[in-house]
């Protein structure tokens, strides 16, 4: 196996990726694949600001703006902002604790292979009849009621992402728990693996009531059940209460690795240890229980009675408390410190007072009473959006700068960056902040035109250029991203200077292996800890250069997947009464477990590294600090 | 594959660990028979046509106990180095009763 350093072809390279069970590699097709989704999901929103621009408009037909909706929703949430959290999970957690890869590298493939064969499966709607068009949270009454099969390739394709993404959680949290280098305990671990291990077990837990949810309403829709079919003596409340049980906690699930990935800017940035390192963290895993107690604060309009509603405020409310620690903890971590505004600082700052907003107007709709007056208008769309723009995808534009380096080994222009940050910036602050204006003067949401004349013609058209300018952002990173990867401009182990964490230790990007030797972890902020005392190698290891043990890749997890996605026709075509629809499913659910055997039968040890390729590898400088 | 180290045990480990052995499977054969013995009272609970006002809370309280027995003798959790999985084990429990006690609560009844 010493011959994976060579050049390979086209072709090769695609084979590698498509069988690769490395995390850095199922990073970047995370990142590429959730990338594109992003670009979907963020068309459909220009299309659907271009239709509210002007009163009356007709741009977009009334149908076609249910599923833009819809779509723009279910794409954001499910197949662009998880996965790209994902890909920086992936990327940077096992480095971040001296592993080196995650602790089940096919299961981490077989994740990755499930969530973009789902997210195909929901985008090919489009061109196979409609696309879902019931909201992304598709109330079960008005989703029943949809005739197209959209609802259907929703459900189907939520239920395969769906599994991917639980797979990934269960693999994290396994990851974080049993493969930390020798030296890092719990309370040495950096922000950025806390809150993707707290995250996880919200995966792990949130997951469960989706998918559950998901597969009433498959059997509702194409299997003649009644879950939710009052007239049949079902409940359509129950769709509600499993969709937010587990769309509360997707919202913490978005947000802690932003928090995380802000955590280790500033510090990085300001020079300075995290300020209140424990307080973080035990506000983390208290803002992941809370998260689980608060769903119904979503429905506080449907009639829970008054009992139930303040119980659900209070709880809501509670959570503004870690949150608030958080607040003031990165507030005092650049407080004093040497900063730099770096692009990812500038994306850390502008962070706060973005998500504080947001925040706040949560508190607001938290009140119940209140929320009766802002439910369904604008209001609710402009806090959405600040605290999901305001904070997971400033997060993740910052991750993106911030690790691109340890990833690519190449720096995105610092300037161009800093276009990127202020376009989507103002951008984000033009299209949302005027909605909440919007929302007070009585624009409900999901509407697709309005009639003029209202006090809302100017403030929409505001908030449709605010979009232009975010559109123009992401343009301007798509361009960055294209110029570094032509300049190839490699850089070396801690292009920021100032890293704090083990990650930086190592080359960018690292080797396959990614520690030729497993380091022993001293303290939190284990690279900081032996830059100051002038260990040139930047580590202190913890075993000898040996044999290292890796696993071999594999294709069966693309095949897992790809069967899963072909016995999902069958059922969406099911009740339709096409011949064919059944054998497919049966016959695509055949293979895919026909798989799954040929996977548990066969016997595959993995590979090792032989001692004499790493210490050629180190001769070439290709790892830390040996040159 | 490096670093396989071959250790032998002394005489006096051995001892230790055969002792440990035979009281764990004490342990494990204690706690079967009153797992039997508290299934035994259910099923005669029931056969006995008490009030099931009465039988219901019996056999779910016996149930809960069968359960931490389960979790704690059989799949080793009353064991060292067991706190993550306990954690989770517990937030679980409570994420899943605060769950079902609001569907009983504010849903179905």
């Amino acid at each position: 196996m010493s011959s994976y350093a060579q050049k390979k072809g086209f072709g090769a390279t695609i084979w590698d990726y498509m069988t690769t069970v490395d995390h850095k590699k199922i990073a970047i097709l995370y990142l590429i694949s959730g990338g594109i989704f992003f670009l979907i999901g963020g068309v459909e929103a220009l299309l659907i600001r271009i239709q509210l621009a002007t009163a009356g408009s007709d741009f977009l037909s009334a149908g076609t703006y249910n599923e833009v909706l819809t779509m723009h929703g279910t794409t954001m949430i499910f197949l662009a902002a998880m996965p790209i959290l994902l890909a920086f999970m992936n990327a940077i957690m096992p480095l971040q604790i001296g592993a080196r890869d995650v602790a089940f590298p096919f299961l981490n493939s077989l994740g990755f292979w499930l969530f973009s064969f789902g997210g195909l499966f929901l985008n090919l709607s489009w061109f196979m009849g409609g696309a879902p068009d019931a909201g992304w949270t598709n109330y079960a009454s008005l989703a029943l009621a949809s005739e197209t099969h959209g609802i259907d390739f929703y459900s189907l394709g939520l239920t395969i992402s769906g599994f991917g993404t639980l797979i990934s959680g269960i693999n994290f949290l396994v990851t974080i728990i049993n493969m930390r280098a020798p030296g890092m305990t719990y309370m040495r671990m950096p922000l950025f693996t806390w809150t993707t291990f707290v995250a996880s077990a919200l995966i792990l837990l949130a997951f469960p009531p989706l998918t559950v949810g998901v597969f009433f309403m498959v059997f509702d829709r194409m299997f003649g059940a009644n879950f939710f079919e009052v007239t049949m003596g079902g409940n359509t409340i129950i769709w509600e209460h499993l969709f937010w049980i587990f769309g509360h906690p997707e919202v913490y699930i978005l947000i802690l690795p932003a928090f995380g990935i802000f955590s280790e800017i500033f510090s990085i940035f300001s020079r300075k240890r995290l300020f209140g390192y424990s307080a973080l963290v035990f506000a983390t895993i208290l803002i992941g229980f809370l998260g689980f107690m608060v769903w119904a604060h979503h429905m506080f309009t449907v009639g829970l009675g008054p009992t139930a509603n303040a119980i659900f405020a209070l709880a809501t409310m509670a959570i503004a408390v870690p949150t608030g620690v958080k607040i003031f903890n990165w507030l005092l971590t650049i407080w004093g410190g040497s900063i730099s505004f770096t692009t990812p600082m500038m994306y850390a700052v502008g962070f706060i007072p973005s998500f504080v907003a947001g925040g706040v107007t949560g508190i607001m709709q938290a009140i119940a009473p209140l929320d009766y007056q802002l439910h369904d208008s604008y209001f609710i769309v402009a806090h959405f959006h600040y605290v999901i723009v305001g904070g997971v995808v400033l997060g993740i534009l910052a991750a993106t700068h911030l690790y691109w380096p340890k990833m690519f080994g190449t720096m995105l222009s610092e300037k161009l960056g800093k276009w990127t940050f202020w376009t989507f910036f103002i951008g984000f602050h033009l299209t949302f902040f005027i909605q909440h204006f919007l929302g007070l003067l009585g624009m409900p949401r999901r509407v697709y035109t309005f009639v003029g004349g209202q006090g809302w013609d100017l403030f929409n058209l505001i908030s449709s250029i605010g979009a232009a300018f975010m559109a123009i952002g992401v343009i301007i990173l798509l361009v960055n991203v294209v110029l570094t990867t032509i300049k190839n401009e490699r850089v070396g182990n801690d292009p920021w200077g100032d890293g704090r964490t083990l990650e930086w230790s190592i080359p960018s990007p690292p080797p396959f292996y990614n520690f030729a030797q497993t380091p022993l972890v001293r303290g939190l902020d284990t690279y900081w800890i032996e830059k100051m005392e002038g260990n040139k190698e930047g580590m202190t290891y913890s075993e000898p250069i040996g044999d290292i043990h890796m696993p071999n890749g594999s294709i069966i997890p693309f095949f897992i997947s790809f069967f899963m996605f072909v016995a999902a026709f069958g059922a969406l075509y099911f009740p339709d009464g096409k011949p064919w629809a059944l054998p497919v499913l049966i016959i695509g659910l055949a293979l895919m477990f026909g798989c799954m055997v040929i996977r548990s039968l066969k016997d595959d040890h993995g590979f090792y590294v032989k001692k004499e390729d790493i210490l050629k590898d180190l001769e070439g400088g290709k790892t830390d600090g040996r040159k | 594959m490096a670093h396989i180290e071959v250790h032998t045990r002394t005489q006096a480990e051995y001892e230790y660990a055969r002792k440990k052995r035979a009281s764990e499977m004490r342990m494990q054969l204690t706690s079967f028979a009153i797992m039997i013995f508290l299934t035994l009272i259910s099923f005669t609970a029931v056969m006995a046509d008490f009030s099931p006002h009465v039988v219901a809370p019996a056999i779910l309280i016996l149930a809960a106990v069968q359960v931490a027995l389960q979790f704690y003798q059989f799949m080793h959790m009353k064991e060292k180095g067991h706190g993550v999985v306990q954690f989770f084990l517990y937030a679980g429990i409570l994420i899943a009763f605060i769950t079902i006690l609001t569907f009983v609560t504010i849903v179905w009844w």
